[in-house]
């Protein structure tokens, strides 16, 4: 009887004992990227009589090495600390999964003495609105959501921008005249990009359509390859993609079509492939956000920021996109900067040849934010999210 | 051009079945010698790493793919020795491994997540491909598509036709009988999980080399546990397994032709599709007991404790 308990013991423990030793190894995971090693050790060596440095914690919803939405955020989370240096201490936890263990990574933030936070995908929504109730005295920054409080708000990036002028660059590069997005989650953001790419493509290829295709995931690139090799073979030329791995691009590089780098540069995952990388750059709002906190300015707000404000742009045009085409993307940015130019600017028809936006009219940020139909030119249905 | 597109849906369906069937054909032969390998999904993603940093440095696919089976096997001799050596719980076990691969992979992986592979030239068989029909159909695969309609073939035969499945199948089946006719259960098994685990090898350092050429932290996106529920859903038959594998392939594509032709269905729906049909043929199974009774290994899970 004895004996056999012990080896019951001893038949559990080692399985445990992996685990654990699995697991340990996932929160070494960002070990590699450590802070630079100046912003622990000055405060404490050359100024003492500073005040305490700021503590910021990051909560990504993916890995930092996904090449795309959480490797842009923490690029700018590294920007922060070294335009703040010895100020700020910035931490970070990746592949928070986006339900209830969020609350729980937030909360184990507050507890190590964070006091501005950042959750950079919708799905912490809810949980940070929860802990913000509880947590008074910690900023919350919630990316790309809609509900704020008196100390949580919410910035996000005009992504469409970046999609339309993208658009621009396969309309003149399409010979076919079928476009393909492989796209992730049938939310207003994904669709508003959809069509704003497809708007682009119209303003040089006038008969340019969009195929679409949901892998209904921000992440899964064996399925995002699959969709794009779909997508190829129904005849389309130039693909975008709305979801996070550079495995659509590096399809098309495959198969000798073409494609985008979108969130970050993805310039070589696709040496002829690569036509353009639509980038987001978190820096200019995440510095400002840090010196509100610093400075005391800190107010609950919304922020939607594009190209005006640097905080989207198209970069890294190959030799292969047309002189025309690039011409045009700067001309756009230019006006996007000055205001002049409107990506969601009338006349625009739905699927059906309703006309959405009148001509002369430019939509506002409200209309923008609910967008949940398909522009003419896109083909197949939204899929219905409720 | 119809029968293009019908085609190259049948040969996206087999590539896309191709990882899941080395997968599930080397978890097979763990299951045959009364093994349960749980940790198949961990295999798959320290092959996939393996793989690519192998390819990364050598630019030798041949050398990736033979890399990614030795650190699967590697992994799965120390599974095997903490089985059927040390008699661990082997659900428990399994998982460790799983938890423990994809964790491990992402660890060592950090520093690939930015590389890229060189360009290699289109796999076609010269002349072949060219013919009109079923030429591109047939005859432009990577060779490991045409390895894995082999090996399945040649397991086959092995595991019905020869001395050696023969004994393989005792092992599963009883080994205490076997172990009573002298053969050594206990080492037969260590092999045969060694070898399945390098099968789950090969399939994971495929998708990271050659059929997604690169790498990202979880890369595989629980195709280990499909190949988990494919054996079953094989009834433990190599044939089924890759029957399966490319039905299962088929169906994920589907999903994506059919939403690239506009077709109205909710691709909520057409997402559940593959997993839907799973479920389907795994109740048809178990509707008829003496199918899965006269295949399953009656030891399967059991750890065998000589006396």
């Amino acid at each position: 009887m004895n004996r056999l308990s012990r080896r019951r013991l001893f038949e559990t423990s080692i399985p445990l004992a992996l685990v654990a030793w699995s697991q340990t190894s996932c929160n070494k995971t960002p070990a590699p990227t450590p802070e630079p090693p100046a912003a622990s050790a000055e405060p404490v060596a050359s100024a003492p009589a500073q005040p305490a440095a700021l503590k910021i914690a990051f909560a990504y919803v993916g890995p930092v090495g996904d090449a795309g939405w959480t490797f842009a955020h923490d690029r700018a989370r590294k920007e922060v600390q070294a335009e703040f240096g010895a100020k700020v201490t910035t931490t970070f936890v990746e592949n928070v999964p986006e339900a209830a263990d969020a609350e729980r990574v937030i909360r184990d933030m507050i507890k190590q003495g964070n006091t501005l936070i950042f959750g950079t995908t919708f799905g912490y929504m809810e949980p940070m609105l929860r802990v913000a109730g509880d947590a008074k005295n910690v900023k919350f920054e919630h990316a790309t959501g809609y509900k704020t409080a008196e100390n949580m708000r919410t910035y996000d990036s005009r992504t469409y921008e970046g999609a339309y002028l993208a658009g621009v660059v396969a309309g003149a590069v399409t010979k076919s005249g079928t476009l393909g997005v492989v796209a992730s989650i049938p939310i207003p953001e994904v669709i508003r990009n959809i069509d704003s790419f497809t708007l682009g493509a119209q303003s040089m290829n006038p008969k340019a359509k969009t195929k679409v295709i949901w892998v209904n995931k921000w992440f899964d690139p064996p399925k995002e390859g699959e969709a794009a090799q779909t997508l190829i073979n129904q005849g389309a030329d130039v693909l975008m993609q709305n979801t996070d791995s550079s495995a659509v691009l590096q399809t098309a590089e495959k198969a000798g079509k073409f494609g985008f780098g979108w969130d970050s540069d993805m310039s070589k995952f696709g040496p002829h492939a690569h036509l353009a990388s639509a980038i987001i750059n978190w820096g200019p709002y995440y510095k400002k956000a840090v010196k509100d906190a610093l400075e005391g300015s800190w107010k609950s707000e919304k922020t939607w920021w594009g190209v005006k404000d640097g905080a989207i742009d198209l970069v890294s045009l190959s030799a292969t996109v047309p002189a025309e085409a690039k011409a045009k993307v700067e001309q756009i940015k230019a006006g996007l900067k000055d205001g002049s130019f409107a990506v969601w600017k009338g006349p625009i028809l739905d699927q059906t040849g309703k006309e959405v936006v009148k001509a002369g009219q430019t939509a506002d940020d409200g209309f923008m934010l609910g967008i949940n139909f398909y522009v003419k030119g896109v083909e197949g249905k939204v899929p219905s999210s409720g | 051009m119809q029968l293009d597109s019908l085609a190259l849906l049948l040969a996206a369906s087999v590539n896309s079945g191709t990882a899941l069937a080395l997968a599930a054909l080397g978890l097979l032969v763990n299951e045959r010698a009364g093994v349960l390998n749980l940790g198949a999904e961990g295999l798959l993603l320290v092959a996939a790493i393996a793989g690519f940093a192998t390819a990364v440095h050598t630019h030798s696919e041949v050398l990736a793919l033979l890399a990614g089976a030795a650190a699967a096997a590697v992994l799965s001799l120390v599974f095997a020795l903490l089985v059927v050596g040390l008699h661990t719980n082997q659900y428990a076990t399994g998982l460790a491994l799983s938890l423990f691969g994809a964790g491990f992979s992402a660890f060592v992986g950090v520093p690939y997540t930015q590389e890229t592979l060189t360009e290699r030239a289109p796999h076609v068989v010269p002349g072949l491909s060219r013919l009109p029909g079923v030429g591109p159909l047939l005859f432009s695969f990577h060779p490991i598509v045409y390895l894995t309609v082999l090996l399945a073939v040649g397991l086959s035969w092995f595991l019905f036709r020869s001395k050696r499945g023969l004994l393989l199948r005792a092992v599963g089946e009883s080994p205490e009988a076997a172990h009573a006719l002298g053969y050594p259960v206990r080492r037969i098994r260590v092999l045969a999980v060694v070898a399945g685990g390098a099968l789950c090898g090969l399939a994971g350092a495929y998708i990271s080399v050659v059929y997604t050429p690169l790498w990202v932290e979880n890369l595989v996106a629980g195709k280990g546990w499909i190949a988990l529920a494919l054996t079953t859903f094989a009834t433990w038959r190599p044939a089924r397994v890759l029957f399966g594998a490319y039905l299962f392939g088929g169906v994920t594509m589907l999903e994506l032709h059919l939403q690239g032709e506009g077709v109205d269905l909710p691709v909520q729906f057409l997402t559940m599709l593959p997993y839907v049909s799973t479920i389907v043929v795994l109740v048809l199974i178990a509707r008829n007991p003496d199918w899965i009774r006269a295949n399953m290994p009656a030891s399967l899970g059991k750890a065998f404790h000589p006396s």
